[in-house]
């Protein structure tokens, strides 16, 4: 977006009332602002994805091979016989409208197509033509319409407006799941070279180097170098983690965002000072240096093809189990697919807190649980010394991101880690939390910067619904645990609602862990002075003495 | 436009009956033939249907959880919103077809100045399809009276509930009442709201007027028009034990209503209505969230063009060993 325009302005081109025409026949306008562009032949040829050239959103001819047409009915055959889910919601939507204005796309445009439902029409559509007899004989009037060039190009712009946060599946009667819809979409988008270059370079810069913003084995090193630093100055305490370390207990994976960029780097310090603090025996690796997946918005098979290292190097490094850091749809993609893609995780073992002698259960066939399990667990048994009123200057909101919530149900432990670590937590409005959560507004690899107005209109429920309980008790911080929120939800909250901050969960930790040995802390991690009261720390509740160092220590419950 | 259209066809499927049955006499083609026609359209339909939804593989484990995962033993699992196990599905799924979970679960948007957006409760649709799903259910019920020798219990029971509030003469059925307004309800919210309307297909219009139709046609036939219940027995007896026989002195109303059925059986199998078989079969709510703990196996699962650690390794060598990362190979 060349000039953002100011919120009232925005606001302004929200319009709810449909258009006079109906949506077959009104043709899509491929608007600055609300689209990414189109992906760079280098990116394409690094993972041999077909058609690969550079290419144009906005021009007329989007250099189609002749028989695109054949290549996206044959796709969508192949996927009809592969997906129930998606045979399934082509055939059974009964177009009730509960989904519509649950997409926050829709509620941030106006804009028909957003509505859940009729962003499946648009493929539906296609579908009873080519699939189904009524379709066939009936056309326009049984729903059915011919693929061209302007159905294909609304694809484009409208399966990549679609953060596949599956909320509107939860309203849904029959569970129909639009993110179903909208992967196979980009999945057959793909078969012509048709995806979004914010999406395609991190792919392909995580299929060579191990990770999306390409970050080389010994620029993670410095930069995680450049972490320790901080620490140091912060803590007095000088930390030494290890990479790609043979006989670590634990593989740490987290996403590389948590490496590069502010907020994310307080959140990736706090993961740092934690296991330092614990003396965890874990490794960080450069080769799977990526939690995150972007090839999840692109196919099920890229999605595979990057997924793929996270188990092949626990394997080669010879760990018993694998952590992951705080991320979203990495751990959508971590629970429901990994396993089935690239399991079985035999060479592993059921991940055991060697601090608290916890089993996880949960995690017994994929060998890897979530860091705010890991971390609630720690803090129940006591074994955390936290000092809560370091974040006493924080007035703490929590945003369930999309896929630990509507993917896991990851609710409790979060909440109860930031709970101990913090003494005033505010809960959004109901039915914007939890699994009614409301994206950041730019998950799925749509947060670039030419999609702004995108990002800002699809992050407006979640900013209101901060600004509801910044306005009604000072809420000053929304934390989260995913690194796309904490990159998309920053931008989202300075636009909208300026004095709410964006936090990582394990910042808030480690802001109120209280280290062995530390000097007295002046500062917060992002440097701020601290304002405490001068007395002594006092204990947080939960957590009885200080954390002992015993590596397979017994479980204190 | 697209409502226009099913009205006219549902009209002309009228028209159709009182033509061919009262100036043709075809009783034979519209009292026996299409209803067994329609009866094996329906069922062999929902079969194929139904076979070609679970003969498609479901390759991930992608069910929809809404409430706490199976975590840490003293975080209380939400085990019917987020089932780990068979019972909890069976729970999750009983409580979707039978009391539609999800849709009590809707609110309504509304942006207001400010800008201040609101979610509040929004149960009419659900209250309105919840009415007509076991409205109908009940009617089917009672409809048994006319395929069974006697009255079995279980129906002389629907019937007794149904009829409790002991109003009229032949007494008043609630699920009739309530099934004629259901149906309005949901044709009056297709058309008014505007969203609702604009994504409404001429597919969504045609089973509600025909409904509509059907349940008319039937009202008046229990209590204004009445017709020799007597005589319609022995016909339907005739159909169900298949020795089909036209009874005279049966009026053309009914045999409107039993088009007008054969064509919704007839129809059911190619149209959105399927959606009663599918729900059960739908993996955002019919899996157990416990992916991590057992490995769900995908059919099709292949083998996929990797970048090895070894690949990785040869293109960053020399910078990982300056970085002090451990290498495999000196």
């Amino acid at each position: 977006m060349a000039k953002e325009p100011k919120p009232e302005e925005l606001l302004k081109t929200i319009n709810y009332t449909p258009p006079k025409t109906g949506w077959m026949d009104t043709p899509v306008e491929i608007k600055p602002g609300m689209f990414c562009w189109g992906a760079k032949a280098k990116s394409l040829n690094t993972v041999g994805f077909p058609n690969a050239r550079d290419w144009n959103p906005t021009e007329e001819d989007w250099k189609l091979p002749d028989n695109w047409q054949e290549i996206l009915i044959e796709g969508i055959r192949e996927r009809l016989s592969k997906y129930r889910s998606f045979r399934l919601f082509m055939d059974i939507c009964v177009r009730c409208g509960a989904c519509a204005d649950k997409c926050h796309f829709y509620i941030g445009t106006g804009d028909p197509k957003n509505m859940p439902v009729l962003r499946a029409e648009l493929m539906r559509s296609v579908y009873r033509k080519y699939f189904t007899t009524p379709g066939k004989v009936l056309g326009k009037l049984a729903g059915a319409r011919e693929l061209d060039l302007q159905v294909l190009k609304e694809w484009w712009y409208y399966f990549f407006q679609c953060t596949e946060c599956r909320r509107c599946s939860v309203f849904c009667p029959y569970g129909i799941d639009t993110a179903e819809v909208t992967m196979v979409g980009r999945e057959l988008l793909n078969l012509l070279g048709l995806n979004i270059e914010w999406t395609m370079g991190p792919v392909a810069a995580c299929y060579m180097k191990g990770n999306h913003l390409g970050l080389e084995p010994h620029t993670i090193v410095n930069n995680i170098e450049f972490m320790l630093d901080d620490i140091e100055t912060i803590t007095g305490i000088k930390v030494t983690p290890t990479f790609n370390r043979k006989g670590a207990e634990i593989l740490f994976v987290t996403p590389s965002g948590d490496l590069f960029a502010d907020p994310g780097t307080y959140t990736c310090m706090g993961y740092l000072m934690l296991f330092h603090e614990l003396g965890l025996d874990y490794t960080w690796s450069t080769y799977a240096s990526e939690g995150g997946n972007f090839g999840f918005f692109t196919s099920n098979e890229m999605a595979k093809r990057l997924n793929s290292k996270i188990y092949a190097e626990a394997k080669r490094l010879g760990v018993k189990w694998i952590l992951g850091g705080e991320c979203g749809h990495m751990w959508r993609v971590l629970n429901q697919y990994m396993d089935t893609w690239n399991g079985p995780a035999d060479f592993l073992e059921v991940p055991k807190s060697p601090i608290t002698g916890t089993v996880f259960d949960n995690a017994k066939s994929t060998k890897m649980t979530h860091i705010i399990e890991f971390t609630a667990d720690l803090i129940k048994n006591g074994k955390l010394n936290l000092d809560k009123r370091r974040n006493d200057h924080l007035k703490v909101t929590f945003h369930d991101s999309c896929n630990t919530a509507r993917g896991m149900g990851l609710f409790e432990e979060p909440r109860y880690v930031i709970k101990n670590t913090c003494n005033h937590f505010y809960e959004m409005p109901d039915g914007t939390t939890r699994e009614q959560t409301f994206c950041c507004g730019s998950g799925s690899g749509l947060n670039a910067g030419e999609d702004m107005e995108l990002r800002l209109k699809g992050g407006l429920p979640r900013a209101n619904a901060a600004k509801y309980v910044h306005e009604k008790y000072g809420v000053n911080m929304l934390a989260n645990i995913c690194a796309i929120d904490r990159a998309a939800l920053t931008t989202s909250m300075n636009y909208w609602v300026p004095a709410v901050g964006v936090t990582g969960v394990h910042e808030l930790v480690a802001n109120a862990l209280v280290m062995k040995g530390e000097k007295k802390r002046e500062t917060n991690l992002r440097g701020d002075p601290l304002q405490m009261p001068e007395e002594e720390p006092e204990v947080a509740a939960g957590a009885a003495a200080p954390a002992e160092k015993t590596a397979g220590g017994k479980a204190n419950v | 436009m697209k409502a226009f259209l099913p009205f006219l066809a549902v009209i002309f499927l009228v028209l159709l009956v009182i033509v061919g049955v009262k100036t043709a006499s075809l009783y034979f083609l519209f009292g026996v033939v299409v209803p067994y026609a329609a009866l094996l359209t329906f069922l062999a339909g929902v079969v194929y249907r139904t076979v070609k939804w679970g003969t498609t593989p479901v390759p991930f484990h992608i069910p929809t959880t809404c409430g706490q995962q199976k975590t840490l033993p003293w975080i209380k699992q939400s085990k019917i919103e987020n089932p780990s196990g068979t019972g909890g599905v069976i729970v999750r799924m009983l409580l979707e077809v039978f009391m539609f979970r999800s849709l009590f679960r809707n609110l309504k948007t509304e942006m207001h100045e400010g800008p201040k957006i609101t979610y509040g409760s929004d149960k009419w649709l659900w209250l309105a399809g919840l009415s007509f799903h076991w409205s109908f259910l009940f009617i089917v019920i009672r409809h048994l009276r006319f395929f069974t020798q006697g009255v079995p219990m279980p129906v002389q029971i629907v019937e007794g509930l149904d009829s409790f509030l002991q109003i009229g003469l032949p007494l008043v059925y609630i699920t009739d009442v309530l099934f004629l307004a259901a149906v309005t309800y949901l044709f009056i919210r297709r058309v008014t709201i505007p969203q609702v309307k604009y994504i409404s297909l001429a597919a969504d219009y045609f089973p509600l007027f025909l409904l509509l139709a059907i349940g008319c046609s039937g009202v008046l036939m229990r209590y204004f028009l009445r017709v020799d219940i007597v005589s319609v027995k022995t016909f339907t007896m005739g159909l169900v034990s298949l020795r089909p026989k036209i009874v005279p002195g049966i009026s053309t109303l009914f045999y409107i209503h039993l088009f007008l059925i054969s064509t919704l059986f007839a129809y059911f199998p190619w149209s959105k209505l399927m959606h009663m078989g599918g729900v059960f079969l739908s993996p955002t709510r019919n899996l157990a969230n416990n992916s991590r703990i057992k490995r769900h196996i995908n059919p099709w699962n292949y083998p996929v063009k990797v970048h090895t650690y070894a690949e990785y390794e040869e293109d960053f060598r020399e910078k990982m060993k300056m970085a002090g990362v451990p290498v495999e190979k000196e």
